[in-house]
C-alpha cells in the first residue's frame, strides 16, 4: 500500500444502516463517520439499543440478512472500499484482516469443537498449512493470550474451560491471522471484575506488539477512559459526539455524554449520588423532529424540540465534534 | 465414557426382562390356548395330555422360570398355527424381509428429512419452508395404511407403474416404504427445522461468520453437529417404530415380514410365536436406542467427557 503512516487504518464515513420492520424503517446506524489509526483504540460508547453492535456488525457485513442493509456511505480499510467487495472477497477480510471479538464467552464457542479446532478453522481458511504446523500455531495463539499450559488447553472443549479462559480462547481466535483491526463488542460484560482487567490488559499489551487498531464497544465510560484514545459517543443511531479520550473527559461537548460521564462512580471528590439519566430512548419507528436527546435533556428548549441539530467543531480545531444546539451558543 | 455404556447396555437388559415378564403374562390373559387350539369335542384325556405337554399345570412361577430359561436359548416352543416350525426360528425367517423394507423406509426418511428440515430453517419464511410444512401436515395427518391404499391405487392400478403387492423385486418394496417413511419424514424434518433454527441463532454461529467461514460450512458443520442432538434422538425411535411399526403396512401390501407374522399369529392365538415376535420386537429396539445412545457419543463431546 501506498499509504502514509499517519493515514488512517479504517476510514468510515456516513455509514447508514436500515432495518425494515412491519411497523416501519429506521436507521441504527446513522451517518456515522469516525476512523482508526494503527495503533489506535477507538471507543464507541452508548447504551443498550443505540446501535453500537449494529455498527460494529455493518463493518464486517453481517448484518441480519432481510431486516437490515446498508444503504450508504464507505468503509475503507487501507484504501480498499470494502462496501463494493463480492461476498468472496469479504469473506477472505473477515477473520485475517477485520477480527471480531464477540460479547458472550460463555456461547461464543461451538461447543462440538475442540478450543484448537476452533483456533485452526480461522487459521485454515486464512494462511493454510499442514496439520501439525495449525496445530502448534494454534497453541502459540493460546500462548499468546496467556493460557497456562495451551499444549493442554488446545484440545479441550469449551465446556472443559471456564469463563475466563473461553474469553480468551475467543481472544486467540481473533489475533491468531494477525489482523490489522479487531474490533471488540463489549468483550467484559459477563466476566468478573478481576478477569475484565486483566483481559484488557492483554488486549492493550497485544495491541503494541503488532500495531493493530482495536475498535471497543462498551457502555462503560469507565473502561473507555483506561483504555481509548478515541470516543465515538452514540444515541439513538447517532453519533453525538466524538473526540479524544481527554478532549471529552475534560470538556464534554454533549449533555448526553456528561450525563454518562457523571453516571461512572469515581474515587476521590464529590461524594453522594451518582447521577442517573431519566426516561428513554425515543421509540426508533416513530417519526421524530428535533434532537433525539431533547426530551431527557435538562437543557433543552424549543428549537431542541423542532430542529435536529447539526454536527458542530466543539473546540475549533477538528478534534471535537458534537452535534448540540447549545454548542453553537457558547 | 465406558460407565455411560455400561449403564445404557445394563438398563436395556433390565426392560427387556420386564418386557419377558408382561409377555409371558399377557398370552395367558388371554384366554386359555387350550380352547383355541383343540376342537370343541376334544376328550378330558385330550386336554389333561396337551397340558402336560405344554407345562400348563405348574404354578404360574414356574411356567415362566421355565420360560424364560428356554427363551434365552431362543427356544419359544413350537408353532401351534403352523404344526412342526419353531416359534423364533420362524419368526428370524421372516426378519429380514422386515429389515429389509424398514431400512429403505429409514433411508428414504433420512435422506428427504434432514436436507428439507435444514433448507426450512435456513430459508425460514420462504416458499422452501411452506412447501415443507405442507409436507409435514400432508404426512403427520394422513394414517399409513391409507396413504398406503392410495400410492396403490395411484401408482399400481391407474398409473400402473408399480406392482401392488407381495415381495421379490425391489419395485415391490417401494410403496410399502414410502408409506412407512412419509409420517416419519415429516416428524424428523420439523424437528431438524426447529432445533437448526434455534442453533443458528447461537453466538458460536455468528462467530464462525465472522472467522470468515463460509455459509455452507457454517451449516453444515458449525450448526448442523449441534442441532443433530434432537433428531438423533428422535432418529431412534425413529428407527424402531419403523421396525416394529410395520404391522399395519405389512398386512396392506401382503409383505410377508414380521408383523405379517404378528398379525396371523395372534389371529391364531399362536401363543409361542406372539411371544417370539414381541421379544424379537422388543430386542429391536432396544439396539437401535443403544445405536443412537453411540451416536452421542460420536456428536456430542459433552457426553465423551462427562
Amino acid at each position: 500500500m501506498t499509504q502514509s503512516q499517519d493515514a488512517p487504518l479504517l476510514e468510515v464515513k456516513d455509514l447508514r444502516v436500515e432495518i425494515s420492520t412491519k411497523a416501519g424503517s429506521f436507521f441504527p446506524v446513522n451517518g456515522h463517520s469516525f476512523s482508526v489509526r494503527s495503533g489506535e483504540t477507538l471507543g464507541i460508547v452508548g447504551e443498550s439499543g443505540s446501535g453500537k453492535s449494529m455498527t460494529a456488525m455493518s463493518l464486517v457485513r453481517l448484518l441480519p440478512k432481510h431486516a437490515a442493509r446498508i444503504t450508504q456511505g464507505s468503509i475503507k480499510l487501507n484504501g480498499r472500499e470494502l462496501l463494493s467487495l463480492s461476498e468472496a472477497e469479504m469473506r477472505k477480510v473477515r477473520g485475517s484482516e477485520i477480527a471480531m471479538i464477540l460479547q458472550d464467552p460463555q456461547t461464543s464457542l461451538n461447543p462440538a469443537f475442540t478450543a484448537g479446532q476452533q483456533i485452526s478453522e480461522a487459521l485454515r481458511l486464512h494462511s493454510p498449512g499442514p496439520r501439525s504446523t495449525l496445530r502448534a500455531r494454534a497453541i502459540d495463539a493460546l500462548r499468546k493470550v496467556k493460557v497456562a499450559a495451551p499444549e493442554h488447553r488446545v484440545d479441550n472443549y469449551p465446556s472443559e474451560l471456564s469463563g475466563g479462559m473461553r474469553q480468551r480462547v475467543v481472544g486467540a481466535i481473533a489475533i491468531s491471522c494477525e489482523p490489522k483491526i479487531i474490533i471488540a463488542d463489549e468483550p467484559t460484560t459477563s466476566l468478573d471484575v478481576t478477569v475484565q482487567a486483566q483481559y484488557l490488559r492483554l488486549l492493550s499489551e497485544l495491541q503494541q506488539e503488532t500495531g493493530m487498531g482495536i475498535i471497543f464497544i462498551t457502555h462503560d465510560f469507565g473502561i473507555v477512559a483506561n483504555l481509548c484514545h478515541k470516543i465515538v459517543v452514540m444515541y439513538f443511531g447517532r453519533i453525538v459526539e466524538s473526540g479524544t479520550v481527554e478532549r471529552i473527559f475534560a470538556r464534554p461537548a454533549h449533555p448526553y455524554t456528561e450525563a454518562l460521564i457523571g453516571a461512572v462512580p469515581k474515587l476521590r471528590g464529590h461524594k453522594g449520588r451518582l447521577r442517573t439519566i431519566e426516561g428513554q430512548p425515543p421509540i426508533p419507528t416513530e417519526p421524530l423532529s428535533g434532537c433525539p436527546f431533547a426530551p431527557r435533556c435538562e437543557k433543552a428548549d424549543n428549537r431542541c424540540f423542532n430542529e435536529l441539530p447539526p454536527t458542530v467543531d466543539a473546540d475549533g480545531d477538528g478534534e471535537h465534534l458534537a452535534s448540540c444546539w447549545r454548542v453553537l451558543e457558547q | 465414557m465406558l460407565l455411560y455404556l455400561t449403564r445404557r447396555i445394563a438398563s436395556s437388559l433390565f426392560a427387556l426382562l420386564v418386557i419377558s415378564v408382561i409377555v409371558f403374562l399377557l398370552s395367558h390373559l388371554s384366554g386359555s390356548p387350550v380352547d383355541a387350539l383343540l376342537p370343541d369335542d376334544a376328550t378330558q384325556e385330550q386336554v389333561d395330555s396337551f397340558i402336560r405337554e405344554w407345562g400348563l399345570d405348574k404354578p404360574l412361577w414356574q411356567q415362566y422360570l421355565t420360560f424364560l430359561g428356554n427363551a434365552l436359548q431362543g427356544d419359544f416352543g413350537t408353532s401351534l398355527k403352523w404344526p412342526g416350525e419353531d416359534a423364533m426360528g420362524f419368526v428370524l425367517d421372516r426378519m429380514p424381509a422386515t429389515l429389509k423394507l424398514g431400512g429403505l423406509a429409514i433411508l428414504i426418511s433420512v435422506v428427504i428429512a434432514l436436507p428439507l428440515g435444514i433448507a426450512a430453517a435456513v430459508y425460514k419464511g420462504s416458499p422452501i419452508d411452506s412447501l415443507a410444512q405442507v409436507f409435514a401436515l400432508l404426512g403427520q395427518s394422513m394414517p399409513n395404511f391409507w396413504l398406503g391404499i392410495i400410492l396403490i391405487w395411484v401408482f399400481s392400478v391407474w398409473l400402473g407403474w408399480l406392482p401392488t403387492s407381495g415381495t421379490g423385486t425391489f419395485a415391490h418394496s417401494i410403496l410399502p416404504a414410502i408409506a412407512i417413511a412419509w409420517f416419519q419424514v415429516s416428524a424428523l424434518a420439523r424437528l431438524t427445522r426447529s432445533s437448526m433454527l434455534e442453533v443458528l441463532d447461537a453466538e458460536y454461529i455468528k462467530l464462525a461468520r465472522v472467522k470468515g467461514v463460509s455459509e455452507t460450512q457454517v451449516i453444515w458443520k458449525h450448526a448442523l453437529r449441534n442441532a443433530a442432538v434432537v433428531p438423533l434422538t428422535y432418529f431412534g425411535i425413529l428407527a424402531a417404530s419403523i421396525l416394529t411399526g410395520s404391522v399395519v403396512i405389512e398386512t396392506v401390501f401382503s409383505w410377508p415380514g414380521m408383523g405379517w407374522v404378528a398379525i396371523e399369529a395372534i389371529r391364531g392365538r399362536d401363543f409361542p410365536v406372539v411371544q417370539a415376535v414381541i421379544i424379537a420386537y422388543a430386542v429391536i429396539y432396544m439396539l437401535s436406542n443403544l445405536v443412537v445412545d453411540l451416536l452421542y457419543v460420536v456428536v456430542d463431546p459433552r457426553i465423551r467427557h462427562g
